[in-house]
């Protein structure tokens, strides 16, 4: 696993665009080591970080890499709260400050089991990482993506041979993405699961393949003070009634180690 | 910047950390060797040791408030027994001195957990946690300067290490309790631990929204109250006083040392910026060395 570099640093906005419901968001970093699929940043603005709504956001905010290579980093994000409105209006040009990579990312499959990469709304950035990875080392793979609507799945137009499924049925298979994922599962269930969404999203896909002992290595976010360890704020159960931080022991966590996916 | 004297510890300079707001060893893991050869602080105070394991909360943790943060982390650690084996060690290879900070539910628990600390030479200080407010234990000692005077009575003769207190400040007078401290035998007071905050779920339902129901504030959006507080401490008491509460900039510890504080805890600064004790510790510096 690449070593972060100590201390947070500046990174500058190389561009920022809309696609759909999201920003796609592309920094400099000049000095820092290229990220692993499933390796996550603490984002913030410079400037302006503190000064929206209710005086927030305080924190960084953790974003895991859509990519990553020769000082330049890719992130995917949906203007929702206090921290992404003000990371959205970021301009070209402008610096923020970067602590990363961070955390343990994707592990290959094994016993020559097929990936599949099951991914909903803003998880779908690890897994673009991740499945470009496994491309790059010949891996075949599936690749299967649910949004709410047309909107939210403009972003993956740009990926090849993805499924698609939508809440509205406006693109893809109208209904759950994890519904794909039982398809692909019944067909041939020598597969790896990895997966990244939302809580309830993440939580049926545990569930799924635990039931059916399929290996699964699950991307979890949470919310989080600091990424490194030290303020053991993002906490989620596991079987043995401990609890795992998800910053330092995840982000990426195996399904049989989990209790459930906490949701919120 | 002269060397600091604390307690008999020579300190290159006056800032560390709060407990509870820096895993050096999870951060070893993190950055590498790196964090040692540029380690943030002058002295490195563990998280709060407790004689049993304990888990935690229950998620979620944290709340982002204006300016600041609520955590209701509710003080996970190995245990005393756990602690000694597999993280002393580690922590005894750290460049700066160690001060480990422990909490007991009763006089007799600390003075088991203190004598422990005391048989370590790795261990150069003791810091007694009598004031996180978010464990469920019923018990805040430090509220309540009689309660304090009682349990120093049973701890003080434990150790001949210097044992700091940790103040809270959901108190009605933290100065009378840091007087109580001293005139046991305290070594040096710390504070403002986190103030006793809650935070409800989005939406209209009006439940907590912490695992824990009510954690501790901290952050910029308390730093003025722990100005007043470590003013009032100060004044009161002539042992060392640390103080803390929402330093983010060399500014903010500089009015800490004028209000009569020897040392500069930070605690949620670190969150945002790993290596912000060194960055604070150099700001420092520059504003007393024109």
């Amino acid at each position: 696993m690449s070593l972060a570099p100590f201390g947070r640093r500046r990174g500058v906005c190389a561009s920022i665009r809309k696609v759909g419901s999201y920003h796609l968001l592309e920094l400099v970093d000049r000095d820092g080591p290229d990220p692993e699929p499933g390796q996550f940043y603490m984002l913030a603005a410079v400037s302006g970080w503190g000064a929206g709504t209710d005086e927030r956001p305080f924190l960084p905010r953790a974003f895991s890499a859509m990519g990553g290579t020769d000082g330049r980093l890719w992130f995917m994000l949906e203007d929702i709260g206090p921290g992404t409105h003000r990371l959205a209006r970021l301009q070209k040009g402008e610096p923020l400050w970067l602590t990363g990579p961070l955390g343990h990312g994707f592990r290959m499959p094994q016993d020559g089991r097929r990936p599949i990469l099951t991914g909903g709304g803003v998880g779908v950035p690890p897994l673009v990482m991740w499945s470009q990875h496994l491309v790059e080392h010949g891996v075949a793979r599936t690749l299967q993506f649910g949004f709410r609507d047309t909107s939210h799945a403009a972003v993956a137009a740009s990926f090849d041979s993805v499924q698609i499924a939508t809440d509205d049925g406006s693109v893809g298979h109208h209904g759950l993405v994890t519904d794909l994922l039982v398809r692909e599962l019944d067909r041939d269930p020598h597969a790896t699961v990895y997966s990244c969404g939302p809580p309830g999203m993440l939580e049926a896909v545990r569930r799924l393949c635990v039931d059916r002992g399929i290996p699964a290595q699950l991307a979890l976010e949470s919310g989080m003070a600091c990424g490194f360890g030290a303020c053991f704020g993002c906490v989620v159960p596991l079987v043995d009634g401990s609890y795992a931080r998800v910053c330092v022991d995840g982000p990426v966590l195996d399904a049989t180690a989990l209790d459930h996916v906490p949701a919120h | 910047m002269p060397p600091v004297d604390f307690c008999g510890m020579e300190l290159a300079h006056p800032i560390v950390n709060g407990s509870g707001t820096f895993d050096a060893i999870a951060a070893h893991a993190v950055f590498g060797d790196a964090l040692h050869e540029h380690f943030p602080f002058a002295a490195f105070v563990s998280k709060t040791i407790t004689i049993a394991p304990r888990a935690g909360n229950p998620p979620p943790r944290l709340w982002e408030t204006a300016s600041g943060m609520i955590n209701s982390i509710g003080l996970p650690n190995k245990g005393l027994a756990g602690y000694l084996e597999s993280d002393l060690p580690k922590l005894a290879a750290l460049p700066v001195p160690l001060i480990t900070n422990v909490m007991g539910s009763t006089a007799a628990e600390l003075c088991e957990l203190v004598a422990a600390c005391d048989e370590q030479d790795a261990i150069r200080a003791i810091e007694l946690n009598v004031s996180c407010p978010n464990v469920k234990t019923g018990l805040d000692i430090g509220a309540d300067p009689v309660s304090l005077a009682e349990v120093m009575r049973a701890v003080r003769p434990r150790t001949r290490k210097p044992l700091i207190v940790k103040l809270t400040p959901n108190t009605a007078d933290v100065a009378l309790v840091a007087a109580a401290a001293e005139a046991e035998g305290a070594d040096a007071v710390s504070l403002i631990n986190t103030l006793r905050a809650t935070a409800q779920k989005p939406g209209a339902s009006g439940e907590p929204w912490l695992g824990g129901v009510t954690g501790g504030m901290s952050g910029p959006a308390v730093r003025a109250v722990a100005l007043a507080q470590v003013s009032a401490v100060a004044a009161r008491v002539s042992i060392p006083v640390i103080g803390m509460g929402g330093v983010q900039r060399g500014e903010h510890a500089a009015q800490m040392l004028r209000a009569g504080a020897t040392l500069v805890a930070v605690g949620t600064e670190s969150f945002r910026d790993p290596a912000a004790g060194s960055r604070i510790a150099r700001e420092l510096r520059r504003l007393l060395e024109p």
